[in-house]
């Protein structure tokens, strides 16, 4: 049988045949994961289940990354939870301080995740690593406490949305752009309980990073997971990255998929979400007079050191605007090494923005750069939910680096060929 | 597996910081996160519901983040049933490992109203509307979610399995 990504993925990890969209699949995991939020749950429910060991102490992966530098008492209670039930077990990825950063930005970087393999994650963002041509979902704290107990997991097999990229790509238009104008059309519930698949001329001419900025949002249009071909890009980027033996993957021709969706990007402005669903997309363009208080650049979707340079060009020997509040987040230590290195950091410092450690913080309204009723942000985040940054009578615009810069210079949402 | 009550409407796309806030999410404890549940959508929507009350939500209801700590709010706030349209995925699965018993009716959800006196029989997924005198049936539950229910939810279904 012809299968998807999806299907060939889940097939490696899976004894029996996994088969037609709908059965419900037992598969290997190949790495566990949660967060400081999530957890201290799971533990408690690894503790409730009765498990004495974690499958695999080189298999799980704990990263303190939402509230941290710890923001509370409370936090730092449940942050230590973590760190003790990580030397408990001797879990070998632990991260926090100075070797953390956020999630889903820091394992790929850290070689733990490649094509073919099954990530499972206590965060809804974990499908960030099907840019890797990984199978990588977000799931509850006890379905984690269980993968990390058990080594494995249930999984129905998902019906694929396949979404073909092509034409020419515009100079200020990326792929942030790609993944909100998609949302857009599908809508946040357009591909509910199915894998989105992404293929065609523009995916495989796009880096890496970029691939990962388009997975990471498959979950806001409801996607279990957002899986991109493994290329020779994607071998080039793991192998650099230390990640063993990478394998390249692509889906089977002739693979029955639910839906079609075709793109043609010639032409495509920069897309802005508008307040208060990913959903709400509209080019920049018609935006007027869409003043901002705060621009957040940084996040699980683009705080990786591309989106950094991106955002630099354009802010570079200029001044933030006098209004605007700029908070650049590099997401893990080694970005923020790169920046430093590459004198994007002093680009950011000269210009008034303000440069924090890796943090998830802002992106939910859970630690720095929080709201105020009647404020306005734009932010290369991945959800503009009501009230997700700070005060429900607050705004959140989602677009992509470019257009963060060009707002936090402007201070309005504009198109950045207008800086 | 039966549950009466009044039902409370919210709308589709009910997102998990509605559901509770991030800033909650220092604590796991379900009477602390029962009492703000819901603070994303009105502040003190909760003192609103009375122990046993059914939630009834619209299209893709949970969707957002993984925070098992949203059915845990719902749970904590005393509200033991969820009646929706349809759920985002990650939400689906947390409710059942929470214990959390959710229906989906799919346009069905239009024959229900805010206030509105319910009665579920979450075994046969029916749903008696006593203030319409209508009967709903709800999509029937996957076999494989039964399985963990009957196990006694997932914290047992691995308990046995780790044995």
């Amino acid at each position: 049988m012809a299968q998807t990504l999806a299907q060939k993925i889940l097939q490696r990890h899976c004894s029996e045949e996994v088969g037609v969209a709908g059965n419900i699949v037992q598969c290997s995991t190949s790495l566990v994961l949660a967060n400081d939020i999530t957890a201290p749950l799971s533990i408690d429910s690894f503790r409730k289940m009765g498990a004495r060991k974690v499958f695999d102490r080189e298999k799980i992966a704990l990263v303190c990354d939402h509230f941290t530098p710890n923001k509370d008492i409370d936090s730092a209670e449940q942050v230590k939870k973590v760190r003790e039930f990580a030397r408990e077990m001797d879990i070998l990825h632990y991260y926090e301080g100075g070797n953390s950063g956020v999630e889903h930005a820091l394992l790929p970087e850290l070689g733990l995740v490649g094509p073919g393999d099954i990530v499972v994650g206590a965060d809804s963002h974990t499908c960030t690593y099907g840019g890797l041509g990984a199978f990588a979902t977000g799931m509850g704290s006890t379905d984690i406490a269980g993968a990390m107990a058990l080594g494995e997991t249930w999984f129905k097999v998902p019906e694929t949305i396949r979404v073909n990229i092509t034409g020419n790509l515009e100079k200020f238009t990326t792929s942030k752009d790609l993944i909100l104008h998609l949302i857009g059309v599908i809508g946040v519930d357009g591909a509910l309980y199915r894998a989105l698949e992404f293929g065609g001329s523009v995916v495989d001419e796009m880096e890496i990073e970029a691939r990962m900025t388009m997975a990471n949002m498959a979950i806001e249009a409801g996607g279990k997971a957002g899986l991109f071909p493994a290329d020779s890009r994607t071998i080039a980027y793991c192998t650099d990255s230390g990640f063993a033996d990478p394998e390249e993957i692509y889906p089977d021709s002739g693979a029955e998929y639910f839906r079609v969706v075709d793109i043609d990007v010639s032409g495509m402005s920069p897309q802005i979400a508008c307040p208060h669903l990913p959903d709400n997309v509209k080019p920049v363009e018609e935006l007027k007079n869409v003043k901002v208080d705060q621009v957040v650049l940084g996040s699980c979707t683009n705080g990786r050191i591309s989106d950094l340079r991106a955002a630099a060009e354009i802010i570079k020997g200029r001044k933030v605007h006098k209004d605007v509040r700029f908070i650049v987040l590099p997401a893990t230590p080694r970005i923020y090494e790169q920046a430093l290195d590459e004198g994007l950091i002093k680009i950011f410092a000269q210009a008034g923005g303000i440069v924090g450690p890796p943090t998830c913080g802002p992106c939910l309204g859970g630690h720095m750069g929080i709201l105020a009723a009647g404020e306005r942000c734009l932010a290369t985040t991945n959800r503009n939910f009501k009230g997700r940054m700070g005060s429900l009578e607050s705004e959140v615009y989602l677009g992509s680096p470019i257009t963060a810069a060009a707002a936090a210079l402007t201070g309005e949402i504009i198109h950045p060929e207008k800086v | 597996m039966k549950y009466a009550g009044k039902a409370h409407k919210v709308g589709d796309h009910i997102d998990t910081d509605a559901i509770i806030p991030a800033r909650f999410l220092v604590t796991s404890d379900p009477q602390e996160l029962g009492q703000k549940c819901f603070e994303g959508l009105e502040e003190g929507w909760v003192k609103r519901v009375n122990a046993g009350d059914i939630l009834v939500g619209g299209k893709n209801f949970g969707c957002g983040s993984s925070r098992e700590h949203a059915p845990i709010a719902i749970l904590g706030a005393g509200m033991p049933v969820v009646i929706a349209h349809s759920y985002a995925r990650i939400f689906y699965r947390n409710g059942f490992n929470m214990g959390l018993v959710l229906l989906e009716i799919g346009d069905d959800i239009e024959r229900i109203s805010d206030g509105d006196e319910l009665e579920v029989d979450a075994k046969s997924g029916t749903i008696q509307n006593k203030t319409t005198n209508e009967v709903i049936k709800s999509l029937p539950v996957p076999e494989f979610m039964t399985e963990i229910l009957t196990s006694g939810g997932l914290v047992e279904y691995v308990r046995k399995k780790v044995a």
